[in-house]
């Protein structure tokens, strides 16, 4: 009896492990014109001043919809709302920092479809656009909404430029080779003391994602296959990246890089003039505003591979959606599509939390228009040729993935690109099958 | 007599019971789902899929497993041996002092109160090139210093600097040793005739062979879940610490050198939502911790001239 104890254990506490394991829940929704009412919970990630402009736009909903109560968590990660639906206990409504949880969120049915309600109330999605709408879809199902949105650019500083004699921001990357080239300055020993462009992919923002705009370069094949081995954009990227860093020296760059200062703080070396040119999105605004105040700087879109491509950037944005275990989808759902669909509550969002706004007459709204630096970005992001992530089942797998090439590869340690890039595609296939 | 057994043992079980329970809940219980997570796929939001030994046979075309047990295999061989040498070193001369034992003893425990996250960023700025103090340092004596945490070649051993910094944990063990070794075999020993190394090596060593066993199996342990300090270390020298997206993407910086087991295990799981998978990670680390614990006891007995 005794030594059948342990098996029987074993098994119980499997039985247990399976039993307590999150089982699906099938969503209903009500009639059209149905009053809401009732208690809803909202998690995000904001914090101090940004968490202050959400608990401002909430009171405005609570006063244009009397009965919903709407309680705030801030400072909620995606972690945090990933184990709290896994838990069965997950708010009504998460609103997270990253597209990349949409594929799992979308695929796993964590975040519900959101296709009957939207079809219920007829809500335009046209409003927004086709960027925004594709990073908040997966697989045929749109589980989330955009919550404002960021757009990728070039900040450069004006003062180095003028010193420099070169009279405005590049447009192409050759331009921007030529540029970087004229904006460095070297100490006597050969050590870099200005960096006109540090082209280092693990350097603040220069992430592969952000960069891959400038050539139109695919991550995922129309079947969801690594592409960065069979686009042929990726090597233009590549060799002109390559090209520039060995033009610096990867090790002068790489201690250039070390004693820079943390990418938020004040310390930025954009901030500091140390770097020239830096690919950054439109919060930089609000931090250069607080900590830089004096610096001369202009902004402009990312410098592309030929001239027709220019205009645009990397842009993505903050996303939200309803917990399968939402106790109140209904109201959850009256919350989302005020903060994402009307057009008077994401504008004063976008001017609260100094973020790209995502509705089409929010972006044409002239005071936030007023600010060229701004406008800027709001350009970048209705440009074509913005490009986004695709949302996929593994996250952001596929990116880090490619990037620790990357990072291989801009050290030197690869000397056959094609089929650095042949591996690279493998590895990649390979993690994204992490995801199912 | 059987009610008089029953009831000793209702009462040793009654004893016991806190204790049992607490293993059962927080040990064996989460031990039994980790295995059995492990041959399933599951991203923590959905019903797990039995998927038999297909976690188990994705570890053999896994990049970057081999790259984060590489790493890890590194930091065990130099990281631990390192520690106890350097304790045992520490400890001794501390048993030497004849003024100021009690002062010493607690400036070189106090690294080891700090917390390990605390210490590294600051470990991280000390050693920053170009603005840390080390790096002006070394500059005025001379010696243009190496990039530390920023560089692929150093940044493991500026790890297992930051490991020896806070080593007063196992100094005070050794300690404890080395002054709990019989004085009078070191005077016999001197009569004979036997320097210090000598003493050292036929004396002190055998003496204290057990807390080395011990020092030993708790640092392999340790060193195979090695995640704090080389995360933090990889994010704050990245100079993306504040970045929204969190840490975890700057784990291994630069170029993956500090990309330990446990890091790509927190990665598969909470990042790309493998838990399948990472639980099989998990279950194949608890396995090599197990087998290496094994492996030195028996080691260790078979050197003491015990039964191995």
């Amino acid at each position: 009896m005794n030594k059948r104890l342990p098996s029987a254990l074993f098994a119980l506490a499997l039985l247990t492990t399976a039993a307590c394991t999150p089982a699906p829940k099938e969503n209903k929704v009500a009639d059209p014109g149905a009053s809401v009412s009732g208690t809803v919970e909202l998690w995000h990630f904001f914090t101090e001043r940004e968490a202050d402009a959400i608990d401002q736009v909430i009171k405005d909903f609570e006063s244009s919809h009397p009965n919903i109560k709407v309680t705030v968590k801030s400072g909620q990660d995606d972690s945090k709302v990933t184990q709290a639906i896994g838990a069965g206990n997950g708010p009504d409504i998460g609103l997270s920092y990253s597209t990349d949880i949409v594929g799992k969120f979308c695929s796993s049915g964590a975040w519900v479809d959101l296709t009957p309600y939207i079809n219920r109330d007829k809500v335009d999605l046209n409003q927004l656009n086709a960027t925004t709408r594709s990073y908040t879809e997966f697989g045929g199902k749109r589980c989330a909404m955009p919550f404002l949105a960021d757009a990728y650019g070039m900040f450069y500083n004006k003062d180095l430029f003028a010193k420099a004699g070169i009279a405005g921001p590049p447009k192409t990357l050759d331009e921007l080779t030529e540029d970087a080239k004229k904006l460095t300055v070297r100490n006597s020993d050969g050590s870099l003391k200005t960096v006109g462009f540090l082209p280092l992919y693990d350097f603040y923002e220069n992430a592969a994602a952000h960069l891959a705009p400038a050539v139109g370069a695919k991550w995922l094949t129309d079947d969801g296959k690594s592409a960065v081995g069979t686009d042929p954009a990726w090597k233009t990227l590549l060799t002109w990246q390559k090209n520039l860093v060995d033009w610096y020296g990867y090790a002068n760059l790489t201690k250039f890089k070390a004693g820079l200062g943390d990418e938020f703080s004040a310390d930025n070396a954009f901030q500091k003039g140390q770097v020239a040119i830096n690919i950054d999105a439109e919060y930089r605004l609000a931090f250069l505003k607080d900590q830089a105040p004096s610096l001369k700087y202009g902004v402009a879109p990312l410098p592309a591979s030929d001239a027709s491509r220019y205009g645009g950037g990397y842009v993505t944005g903050n996303i939200m959606g309803i917990s399968k275990n939402a106790k109140n989808p209904e109201a959850a759902w009256a919350l989302i599509k005020y903060l994402t669909t009307d057009d008077a509550a994401v504008t004063k969002l976008a001017g609260l939390i100094k973020n790209v706004p995502t509705t089409t007459k929010s972006i044409a709204d002239p005071t936030l228009n007023a600010d060229p630096d701004f406008k800027a970005f709001i350009d970048i992001f209705n440009s074509p040729n913005s490009q986004t992530t695709p949302p996929s089942a593994s996250g952001p797998a596929y990116q880090e993935t490619f990037g620790q090439f990357l990072l291989t590869y801009q050290a030197g340690k690869v000397k056959d690109l094609n089929a650095g890039l042949a591996d690279a595609d493998k590895q990649v296939n390979s993690v994204m099958q992490l995801g199912g | 007599m059987s009610a008089i057994r029953l009831r000793r043992s209702l009462t040793t079980l009654s004893f016991l019971a806190p204790a049992l329970i607490g293993i059962a809940v927080f040990f064996v219980y989460p031990l039994i789902s980790a295995v059995y997570f492990s041959f399933t796929k599951f991203d923590l939001l959905s019903v797990p899929q039995w998927v038999g030994l297909d976690n188990y046979k994705r570890m053999a075309d896994d990049p970057f497993l081999l790259q984060s047990v590489r790493n890890t295999l590194w930091m065990v061989a130099v990281f631990v041996p390192a520690r106890i040498i350097g304790a045992i070193g520490l400890s001794m001369l501390l048993t030497q002092l004849r003024r100021g034992a009690g002062f010493f003893r607690t400036v070189f425990y106090l690294p080891a109160l700090v917390p390990p996250v605390a210490a590294t960023i600051a470990f991280v700025y000390l050693l920053k090139p170009g603005t840390g103090p080390v790096d002006h340092f070394l500059e005025k004596i001379g010696i243009s210093g190496p990039l530390w945490f920023n560089s692929p070649t150093w940044a493991k051993p500026s790890l297992v600097l930051l490991g020896l910094w806070a080593i007063g944990d196992l100094m005070v063990i050794f300690l404890a040793a080395v002054l709990g070794v019989p004085e009078s075999l070191y005077e016999a020993a001197s009569l004979d005739g036997a320097n210090a190394w000598h003493r050292f090596k036929s004396i002190t060593l055998p003496s204290i062979r057990p807390v080395i066993l011990f020092a030993a199996v708790t640092g392999v342990i340790y060193t195979l879940q090695y995640f704090d300090q080389a995360a933090v270390a990889g994010s704050i020298a990245s100079g993306q610490a504040t970045v929204g997206a969190g840490i975890s993407q700057s784990f291994g910086y630069p170029e993956g050198s500090t990309f330990t087991y446990p890091l790509w295990l927190y990665t598969v799981g909470f990042r790309y939502n493998a838990l399948g998978y990472a639980n099989a990670l998990a279950i194949a680390l608890f396995v090599v911790a197990l087998a290496v614990t094994v492996i030195l006891m028996r080691r260790a007995k078979a050197f003491s001239g015990e039964e191995s």
